[in-house]
């Protein structure tokens, strides 16, 4: 095991229920994460857990209940705030930028350092250019500790799927975020590539401390490397704890076998 | 006259007008709805469909031949459309559609051109543009014989269309490919026959709204410029919705004349090129989605 | 051979941000330039000047325009032709009415007012996007060339309903020769595609192709919606505006607003749809294209068919090879000339080996 230091609690979601309509996603869910830890969701399919990060990072309102990120209480956040204080996220189904290159991809990630405006830019004038080769080489960082190096001039759109999660990961690391919500970063990939994956966020969390939130189905991953895990079905929680007391849980056991409770 | 009665007369001309609007767009939300493709040459048809049956009759073919042949062509028109520019075209942007669509306006305009030549004609329904005289008898409001013949033709297409859509296998059909062709496909729904069908049928509305036109103000190049009125009749009442594209009409046309008549003089006039446009826009503001419209909800 | 990338390694992020990496290529557009400045304006017919040369590079600006809000920022726009508009009678409003103000400032102003224009109608595209959108931009085009001509201010109350336009003084230099002009139009254009090409592989460029591509996902890294599209409706603006100035001043000589119709703003939506949406080089090919083509048809059916063919024959004939050249590109090229070159380079670059 790593001997980081789990910190104090940075992000908690207090009480949060929200319905599409007449649809309840979420019901009355409430659990924290700290810093520097990986947290794990967990849940079978259609539990609310996407919903369940789309609304910590504002792409959804949540219609009761607050989140309380880094000792700020709030109702809800704007996702360009959340952006700013320090969250990044992937999606479940890759929201790249399909029309661009994998290290523009990488670069749109840097944009909240980015400091000059539009008329430097379109002079390409001293601090503007000098701003656009300094985010590059920091840019070139994430793609050298993601190992993508060959593919950076690809356009997105004609990698294979694995590669596209990836470079997904390297598009939210830029950013250099506290938080990182990652949403299925595993699905659709064999083994080694689940394999290299686990790997990367690991490393993420040890050598970065970034706090990891994420959303998976591999049960031999989430007890590998998650430190607690949240469980969730039909949008209420029926899980918190460490990965062994979370396995044993008859509760959570009986909702992936589909027995009814 | 009464200042109520030239209100009145304003209103009922623009409602008038405003049926006329639906029924052209009543050509672009069939087509929406069945193929989820939004056919920007809807105006150039309506403008081809009446220069053909124009020119069919000058060429000495008596008027319900004529006719037959025009819906004829339009069909055929129709499904060339489907086969050589929606096909290739199938699983792209819908901007690209919309941007292949205006392509085929300025082709089909320039056919109207190329083989009926550029002459304004006129289409002899039988009914004259002149005042219902009971009417003006006993309320002293203008209305046109022929604007009124217009408004209830199109209202009768337009509410027969309405119903075949929500009652009938073919009607249903048509919902299912709109919604998802994949899934039509998988249970069984013939998809090329369908989208022959609909093309041809919004062929079918443009030559009435043709017609129609074509009697009020002659069938010139100008035509096409009513058909991008019909652009903000589907954005307020909702691209998908065939009661939302009459509402909308009549909207668009009873307020584009009121404002036309109290407020142009004031400035000069010339307010009906761009109202309903400006309207659409505050329509869109409070309600994205048109009256009638699907709300969208974008998942992540 | 000769087009070669082996053997050219780049040992820093700056040599391979460069817009001409290739060292030929940076010797083959030093000379263009040269030509372009140097040679052209001494050696072109007045008629190639006016007809082609001039009017090219207005239209290749308002495409680069139309390119920066469509092609990067993916907001479908029909009203380009109204802001043009509005830079033309800004320019004109400008010269006129402040004593002494220089033509260049004057062009920049007219600019700038586009520019504000282009922002006000923007707004909708906070809130409706796509083909919604494309409908409120024709609201623009209507409204914006409406009380152009409507409100008399504009055209200085001037009886004939045709304004000529100022002639052109710089630093008391009178450029009224079609060289001299061509000269200027080029110089502007060449300024402004630079800043064009330096926008868009910087942050700004990335961040309307990200709204462009999937917004969701580009708030969520951080971008600010609104500031993103404003300043893309903003910048657009002001290129088609300037765009339009030069237009009135160095091409047509008038000022009108029936110039700047419906039909403009669609043959500019079709300069980049051939040109290559999303492509600097696009823009300046399309707009060769679409000036060019009823020029060859023009030619074609002449030598072909001697004088039979009437006018509205061949505009006839031009409308329909103009639509099909639309679906045809849209079908087999959507990326346009601006690819179809792209992939020639590729080519060069092997050649003489096949791959």
């Amino acid at each position: 095991m790593n001997e980081r230091k789990i910190g104090g609690v940075i992000l908690s979601v207090q009480n949060i229920s929200l319905a599409f309509g007449g649809v309840k996603a979420l019901t009355d869910i409430s659990f924290d994460v700290r810093e520097h830890e990986v947290r794990a969701i967990i849940g079978p399919n259609g539990a609310g857990k996407s919903s369940m990060l789309n609304v910590i990072n504002g792409v959804y309102r949540a219609q009761q209940g607050q989140i309380t990120y880094r000792g700020q209480v709030r109702k809800d956040m704007d996702t360009h705030q959340a952006a700013e204080q320090g969250i990044a996220r992937t999606f479940q189904n890759i929201a790249l930028f399909k029309g661009m290159t994998v290290l523009d991809n990488v670069m749109t990630g840097r944009n909240l350092k980015m400091k000059s405006n539009f008329l430097m830019q379109a002079l390409w004038w001293g601090p503007a250019q000098r701003e656009e080769m300094e985010q590059r080489r920091k840019a070139e960082e994430i793609i050298d500790f993601l190992e993508i190096q060959r593919i950076r001039k690809t356009p997105v759109s004609r990698l294979p799927y694995g590669l596209q999660k990836r470079v997904e990961l390297a598009r939210a690391l830029a950013a250099e975020p506290k938080v990182l919500l990652l949403d299925e970063p595993m699905a659709g990939m064999n083994v080694e590539e689940k394999q290299d994956m686990c790997r990367f966020i690991l490393s993420v969390n040890e050598q970065f401390g970034t706090t990891i939130v994420l959303i998976e189905h591999d049960m031999g991953v989430v007890m590998d490397i998650s430190d607690r895990v949240v469980v969730l079905d039909y949008g209420k929680k029926i899980g918190d704890g460490t990965p062994d007391e979370v396995r044993n849980n008859q509760e959570v056991i009986d909702a992936y076998l589909g027995i009814a409770h | 006259m009464s200042s109520l009665q030239v209100f009145a007369e304003v209103l009922i001309a623009g409602l008038l007008t405003g049926i006329m609007y639906s029924l052209v767009a009543l050509g672009f939300v069939l087509i929406y709805k069945a193929s989820s493709v939004f056919n920007f040459a809807q105006g150039a048809m309506v403008f081809f469909a009446a220069l053909t049956l124009v020119g069919i009759i000058e060429l000495g073919v008596p008027f319900w031949l004529a006719l037959l042949l025009t819906i004829g062509v339009m069909v055929l028109l129709g499904m060339g459309i489907e086969k050589f520019v929606l096909r290739p075209l199938v699983n792209q942007h819908e901007i690209t559609l919309l941007m292949a669509t205006i392509g085929l306006t300025f082709v089909i305009e320039g056919l109207a051109q190329l083989v009926w030549g550029t002459d304004v004609r006129r289409i002899d329904l039988g009914i004259k543009d002149i005042p219902i005289e009971f009417i003006a008898d006993n309320t002293g409001i203008l209305v046109s014989q022929l604007d009124l013949f217009a408004a209830v033709v199109a209202g009768a297409l337009v509410a027969t269309l309405a119903v075949l859509f929500s009652h009938t296998k073919v009607g249903r059909a048509l919902r299912a490919v709109a919604d998802d062709h994949a899934a039509a496909l998988s249970v069984g729904i013939p998809l090329q026959r369908i989208w022959g069908i609909v093309w041809g049928v919004a062929g079918l509305v443009a030559l009435v709204a043709g017609m129609l036109w074509g009697a009020r103000s002659g069938v010139q190049f100008a035509l096409v410029f009513v058909a991008l009125k019909a652009l903000p009749v589907l954005i307020i009442g909702g691209f998908t919705s065939v009661p939302g594209v009459i509402v909308a009409g009549l909207i668009v046309g009873a307020s584009e004349k009121i404002a036309e008549f109290y407020v142009g003089p004031m400035v000069g006039g010339g307010i009906e090129t761009w109202f309903p446009y400006v309207l659409a826009i505050l329509f869109l503001l409070v309600r994205p989605e048109g009256l009638y419209g699907e709300k969208i909800i974008r998942r992540v | 051979m000769f087009y070669r990338e082996a053997g050219k390694f780049r040992t820093s992020y700056a040599q391979d941000a460069q817009i001409f990496p290739l060292g030929l290529d940076k010797v083959m557009v030093g000379a263009l330039l040269v030509f372009a400045f140097l040679i052209v304006p001494n050696i072109a017919s007045q008629y190639w000047l006016i007809a082609l040369l001039i009017p090219w590079l207005i239209f290749s600006l308002v495409a680069l325009g139309q390119n920066i809000l469509t092609g990067y920022a993916g907001q479908l726009s029909l009203g380009s032709a109204g802001f043009m508009a509005v830079g033309a009678f800004a320019c004109y409003n400008f010269l006129l009415r402040v004593d002494g103000m220089p033509f260049l400032a004057a062009v920049a102003l007219s600019g700038v007012c586009a520019a504000a224009v282009g922002i006000v109608f923007g707004l909708p595209s906070l809130r409706i996007r796509g083909l919604y959108l494309a409908v409120a931009t024709l609201a623009s085009q209507f409204f914006i060339v409406w009380v152009l001509d409507k409100f008399g201010w504009f055209k200085n109350y001037d009886p004939s309903g045709v304004i000529t336009a100022q002639p052109i003084v710089i630093l008391g230099y009178l450029f009224d020769s079609a060289a001299e002009k061509y000269v200027l139009v080029a110089a502007i254009v060449g300024v402004l595609a630079l800043a064009a090409k330096n926008m868009v592989r910087s942050n700004i460029g990335r961040s309307w192709m990200a709204v462009r591509d999937m917004d969701v996902a580009a708030e969520v890294i951080g971008f600010r919606p609104m500031p993103v599209k404003l300043l893309a409706f903003a910048i657009s603006s002001f290129y088609c505006g300037v765009a339009g100035a030069l237009f009135a001043f160095a091409y047509l000589g008038t000022v009108e607003p029936s110039a700047f119709n419906i039909d403009m703003s669609f043959r500019i939506l079709f300069m980049i749809i051939i040109g290559g949406v999303a492509s600097i080089l696009g823009s300046f090919l399309g707009a060769a294209f679409i000036l060019l083509l009823p020029i060859f048809l023009s030619v074609l059916f002449h030598t072909v068919f001697g004088n039979a063919v009437d006018a509205s024959m061949l505009s006839a004939t031009e409308l329909i090879v103009f639509g099909a050249l639309i679906i045809f590109f849209l079908i087999v090229e959507p990326h346009g000339l601006a690819r179809l070159w792209q992939v020639t380079k590729e080519k060069l670059r092997l050649w003489p080996f096949p791959h």
